[in-house]
């Protein structure tokens, strides 16, 4: 065969693999969202995280934001530390308000942010101060069954 | 008496195949020691990568594209029992990425491409072309081995690419467009559950492997094959078993040292 | 044995005797157990890795088939040691390529995939790409073997010219022995691994030694038996011997 036609069967070749490796990365990866622009660091300590895992979804408005970096337990508190890295083009409040939500009733577990009405904003290595736990399904159950059970019997 | 000889097969079994374990390690430092001329001169992996890359393109996309498609449809029926059919597109990319692409292109890759390159040195050898080369004062791992298996090494993962990329668009054809899962959050929650360096990099590395692991035998078969018809097509039969059995053993180890910890 | 710079030398032999060994000796494919081959003044066994593919550079060999490579065209092929051995520029090589073809009357194929050749053509390319850089010892392992009469003598008659042309050395391993007794200028005649005879062609024809007269006339009856030896026939078939 010709140099020049085996050049580019080869050259469409090598260009649709690395198109396919492209279209992975960015539109069934999160390369899209991962580090294109500075993050911040801030943490946050919580009663109970739930089912939450690292690399969850910060949303705040349901924008994506950031996401969690870090989980660990403090050892002093028994709270749940929990680092996160935020996009830097996005700044929030002092008193911002985080809990942990869940798309959907069995889906993932995310941190939605709601801010508050500070003028100073959150600084980097910061702490969000007020947190609201996970909603542990089996624990809403058990409520509601007590609750049942007080009712007076008809 | 029965025992004894028994045994005796099993050890000679093994012996062998630890000898050629080495004999394969020891080609594949010849390889890599002959390798600079290829680089070289490029032009003699292209003239492979064509052969081996090019050549396997319409298997692999088509692969790709019909196993997509089975694991969306079949996704999606187990999926809707638990009323979670949104995470069609999560199960389809998962699978894909980390397991499916990376496996079964390699498996296509070997009776593909592997076969075919067993064969064709193993007849180079039996019609003396690699005496020829080596009276001519040009060395054959490098002139004939070393660019083939370049062309391997790099063609491998971007097959493997292909494949995971026609799947996912396979899974997609059959999820959203025929069956109707919300195309939203078919794309939004596989963004979100797979990690580009947790899953896709770990995918490609696999697929990188499994490419050398590949193309070693099937070089070390051909070139090490007996010069008779006979021999050339036992070295062809060996190549795809053994790189088959490889790529599925390496897949578990490698499975276990990348997803086995979280 | 010796082989005299610019001479036509035959080694002739049944097959088996240890011919193409020679030859693979010579080459330095194969170490010696006993002996030595000296070419150019060099001991071939004592050559290190790069010594041995620079003595090899000197030689050329022809294959009993050709060994043409078969994913390269014809041109390719004949430019194939030009490629790797020189850094000449492409259109020298062209010229080249076409003047080795000329000279092997085949200048016209040089598109063609060895596949499309007749054996006859194969061989005759493959001689044009053993002396592609003009060797001074060239090696010819069953030039003849398996060509048709015309091919043959066409074959035969390139390797005399060729010989003559380039002030070589050429050794022909070979069993036809019509053929190449008109062409060469010395022959050895060998059997399990040794020389039974040596001379010219005339010297050849008229031996009075009865294995060279079998192996020259083609006779069945002589020193090289028909029969491979075997246990008794009548004990092999179970007959019993009456007594």
């Amino acid at each position: 065969m010709e140099r020049t036609t085996l050049d580019l069967w080869v050259g469409i070749f090598v260009v649709a693999g690395i198109a396919a490796l492209v279209m992975l990365a960015m539109k069934v990866g999160n390369l899209s969202t991962y580090n294109v622009s500075e993050t911040y660091q801030v943490h946050a300590y919580f009663d109970n995280i739930g089912g939450l895992k690292p690399k969850a979804s910060i949303k705040s408005a349901g924008v994506l934001v950031g996401r969690v970096t870090e989980i660990t337990l403090d050892s002093t508190t028994y709270k749940a530390k929990v680092t996160m890295s935020l996009d830097k083009r996005y700044q929030f409040p002092k008193d911002t308000f985080a809990n942990i939500n869940t798309a959907g009733l069995l889906g993932e577990q995310y941190i939605g942010l709601n801010p508050g009405g500070d003028t100073e904003n959150l600084a980097p290595n910061g702490e969000i101060k007020r947190t609201q736990s996970a909603m542990v399904l089996e624990d809403l159950i058990g409520k509601f069954i007590y609750s049942k059970a007080e009712e007076p019997a008809k | 008496m029965a025992i004894v000889s028994a045994l005796r097969g099993i050890g000679r079994r093994t012996v062998d195949t630890v000898w050629r374990i080495g004999l394969a390690t020891r080609f594949f430092g010849l390889i890599l020691f002959h390798s600079g001329n290829s680089f070289r001169r490029f032009h003699l992996i292209i003239k492979e990568l064509f052969s081996t890359g090019v050549m396997s393109l319409i298997i692999i996309v088509v692969a790709g594209l019909f196993v997509g498609m089975v694991l969306g449809l079949q996704g999606y029926e187990t999926l809707k029992r638990y009323g979670s059919e949104s995470a069609l597109g999560v199960m389809v990319a998962l699978g894909l990425v980390r397991e499916l692409g990376p496996v079964v292109a390699a498996l296509l890759f070997a009776s593909r491409a592997g076969s075919a390159m067993t064969a064709e040195i193993g007849l180079m050898k039996a019609t003396e072309q690699v005496s020829a080369m080596e009276m001519m004062a040009v060395n054959p791992i490098a002139r004939i081995v070393a660019p083939r298996f370049w062309a391997g090494v790099i063609s491998m993962p971007l097959l493997a690419a292909l494949f995971s990329a026609m799947g996912v668009f396979g899974g997609y054809f059959v999820g959203v467009v025929q069956i109707g899962v919300d195309e939203g959050s078919f794309w939004s929650q596989m963004q979100a559950a797979v990690d580009f360096k947790h899953d896709v990099m770990n995918g490609v590395l696999k697929s990188f492997v499994f490419g050398t692991v590949v193309t070693i035998i099937a070089l070390f078969e051909g070139y090490d094959a007996p010069p008779t018809a006979e021999g050339v097509s036992g070295a062809t039969t060996r190549t795809v078993v053994t790189s088959s059995l490889a790529i599925l053993m390496l897949d578990f180890i490698l499975t276990a040292m990348m997803f086995g910890g979280s | 044995m010796t082989f005299p710079k610019g001479k036509l030398i035959a080694i002739m032999g049944l097959s088996g005797c240890g011919k193409t060994t020679l030859l693979r000796h010579i080459g330095g494919a194969l170490t010696p157990t006993k002996g030595y081959v000296k070419v150019d003044g060099q001991i071939i066994h004592e050559l290190d890795q790069a010594g041995l593919y620079a003595m090899r550079r000197k030689m050329g060999m022809l294959f009993q088939f050709g060994a043409l490579f078969t994913d390269m065209s014809v041109y390719d092929n004949v430019a194939f040691q030009m490629r790797e051995h020189t850094d000449l520029p492409e259109e020298l090589i062209h010229d080249l390529v076409l003047m080795k073809l000329h000279a092997v009357g085949l200048r016209g194929t040089h598109n063609l995939m060895p596949s499309e050749l007749s054996g006859g053509m194969a061989r005759r390319v493959a001689l044009a790409r053993t002396v592609a850089l003009d060797p001074m010892l060239i090696m010819y392992d069953e030039p003849f073997a398996g060509l048709d009469p015309i091919s043959l003598t066409v074959v035969g008659d390139l390797i005399r010219r060729l010989n003559d042309a380039l002030g070589a050395t050429s050794v022909v391993v070979t069993h036809d022995v019509q053929e190449s007794l008109k062409i060469v200028d010395y022959v050895y005649f060998m059997a399990n691994g040794v020389i039974v005879e040596e001379g010219t062609p005339d010297e050849i024809r008229n031996s009075q030694k009865d294995w060279v007269r079998q192996f020259v006339h083609g006779e069945i009856e002589g020193p090289v038996p028909f029969h491979y030896p075997g246990g008794d026939y009548r004990q092999d078939l179970n007959l019993k011997v009456k007594s």
